[in-house]
């Protein structure tokens, strides 16, 4: 399979006033293309740390990260971060305008987006007056407009209830597998990676290690299918008994 | 509409021309004290005047053709201030927010002016600028200005961090930062930046104009004050007080049309 990211004895350290906060510990990993790749580990653990550098928000310390050519990163975070003053057109179009990518195909597809995932009646509305999911609809979007090669997502989910978040994370599941994307995705949430991933990185409480690594192939279409797998529960068992907690 | 929302809606008007008469009571109740209170000499004239003298005073005023011309000069004045204030304000606070350590160096001296009380300065300003307006657009910079800066730089540093590393993940430049995402998440704050500068301009303009000028509000106050009309003085005051209320309501009025919008 063909490899988009090669992350090498990756380390990266804090320097604050109260000394040196050691975040990530000599990491390796790669990210294949078109695979679904869940990064799991207690919070506070580094996982942010380790998208913001793999996204270019952040140095590293030490260590090698490799990327196929050109490669377009989209980055998505917990909240939906849309600017309440642009409405929601102008909102999925900010990346676009950014990068000085307003063409008029752009703007196109971003609209084409928007309509086949349920934001048709809703271009000129402001963010306040659409619910959470349909929000972090629209944060994906922003994401997608500017036709990223990969997806970095940092616990895009954890800011919604419980319910909604099943429902978006169904959702934006869909999105991703139609739109045919490469996506690391940060979670602390077992469940949730189990019913998204192809593969699961667990890491260890900080400073983040590897601990284990894992294929996922669960029976079912949609996240909310594999959560009913037969395997689910013993994966379950698994990956929280590999997990650190933080008590 | 259901019985009971006719109701609710009815109660909340009758309270509010309520409020109305009872403002126009005490009003119109305060006016006819202090005239009665004055004629039957319980109070001095001379200190205190009247209202039926003031009224008169204001009508002399209007006759000579003055009267027009100080209001005119002293809202030119506010105006300019105002205007010079939120301009280099806003200037300055994106020098600051770009320049961080430059805001660190000059922090404790904005602290240092902000608190020192303007009117001292007044002698040094005259000699400096010259007795003219030009002195008192200084004075009511120095008033208005230093709040500006405050407000609208703290208003910068606090845009949302989800935000800024949300527009720094599209490779937004620095320019870019400050225009799609800094100004537009700070334009509340420089919006009500704005309420605090005009009663600020209004404040600095009088007190310039109590140090130095031929004209205006502050210099019939002053001016009245030197030559013991009375009268004058409280025509003034009542004058002031209606402009101040007046400019306030404009500046209300344009913050409601410019943030409606979402
Ligand atoms: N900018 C920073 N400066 C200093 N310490 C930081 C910074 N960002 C994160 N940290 C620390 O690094 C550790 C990992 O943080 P983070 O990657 O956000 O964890 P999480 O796994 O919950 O996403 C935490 O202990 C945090 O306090
Ligand atoms: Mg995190």
């Amino acid at each position: 399979m063909n490899k988009l990211l090669e992350i090498k004895n990756l380390s990266k350290k804090y320097h604050t006033k109260n000394g040196e906060i050691s975040a990530i510990d000599n990491i390796s990993f790669d990210v294949y293309e078109k695979e679904f790749l869940c990064i799991i580990g207690s919070s506070g653990c580094g996982k942010s740390t380790l998208l913001n550098i793999l996204a270019n928000l952040d140095d590293l310390s030490s260590g090698k990260i490799l990327k196929k050519e050109n490669l377009n990163i989209g980055y998505m975070l917990q909240e939906d971060a849309l600017m309440p003053w642009l409405n929601i057109l102008d909102n999925a179009l900010l990346g676009l305008e950014i990068r000085h990518e307003k063409t008029k195909e752009n703007i196109a597809y971003t609209k084409e987006l928007l309509e086949k995932y349920g934001l048709k009646d809703f271009l000129e509305k402001y963010p306040s007056q659409l619910s959470g999911g349909m929000r972090q609809r629209v944060a994906l979007i922003r994401t997608l407009a500017t036709r990223p090669d990969i997806l970095f997502l940092d616990e895009p989910f954890s800011a919604l209830d419980y319910v909604s978040r099943l429902s978006v994370s169904n959702d934006v599941a869909h999105i991703i597998k139609c739109e045919k994307k490469t996506v690391v995705m940060i979670t602390h949430d077992i469940a949730e990676a189990l019913s998204l991933a192809d593969r699961i990185i667990v890491l260890s409480k900080r400073p983040a290690k590897i601990k284990s690594i894992y294929d996922i192939s669960l029976e079912g279409e949609t996240p909310l299918e594999k959560r009913k797998a037969k395997n689910f529960a013993n994966l379950y068992d698994r990956l929280w008994k590999d997990l650190d907690k933080n008590v | 509409m259901s019985k009971e929302q006719q109701r609710y809606l009815k109660k909340i008007k009758i309270r509010k021309y309520f409020v109305i008469l009872v403002q126009v009571i005490i009003v119109i109740g305060f006016l006819a004290l202090w005239e009665f209170l004055a004629n039957k000499n319980i109070i001095n004239t001379f200190v205190f005047s009247k209202p039926s003298e003031i009224w008169e005073t204001i009508l002399g005023l209007i006759a000579q053709n003055n009267l027009f011309n100080h209001i005119l000069t002293t809202l030119k004045e506010v105006l300019i201030a105002f205007v010079l204030g939120i301009l280099l304000g806003f200037i300055i606070a994106i020098i600051l927010y770009e320049i961080p350590i430059l805001a660190e160096i000059v922090d404790p001296f904005l602290t240092m002016i902000n608190s020192l009380p303007k009117v001292a300065l007044g002698p040094l300003i005259i000699i400096i600028a010259g007795a003219n307006t030009k002195s008192i657009i200084v004075m009511a910079l120095l008033i208005n200005l230093i709040v500006s800066i405050i407000t609208i730089y703290n208003g910068f540093v606090n845009v949302d961090d989800k935000k800024m590393k949300l527009i720094k993940s599209f490779g937004a430049t620095k320019a870019q930062i400050l225009t799609h995402l800094v100004i537009p998440s700070s334009y509340k704050t420089i919006i009500s930046s704005l309420k605090l500068n005009i009663s600020m301009s209004l404040i600095g303009v009088i007190m310039g104009e109590f140090l130095v000028s031929k004209e205006g509000i502050g210099y019939l106050i002053i001016y009245g004050t030197q030559v013991f009309n009375l009268s004058l003085v409280m025509a003034g005051i009542l004058i002031l007080i209606i402009i101040s209320y007046i400019l306030y309501k404009i500046i209300i009025f344009i913050e409601s049309k410019l943030i409606k919008k979402f």
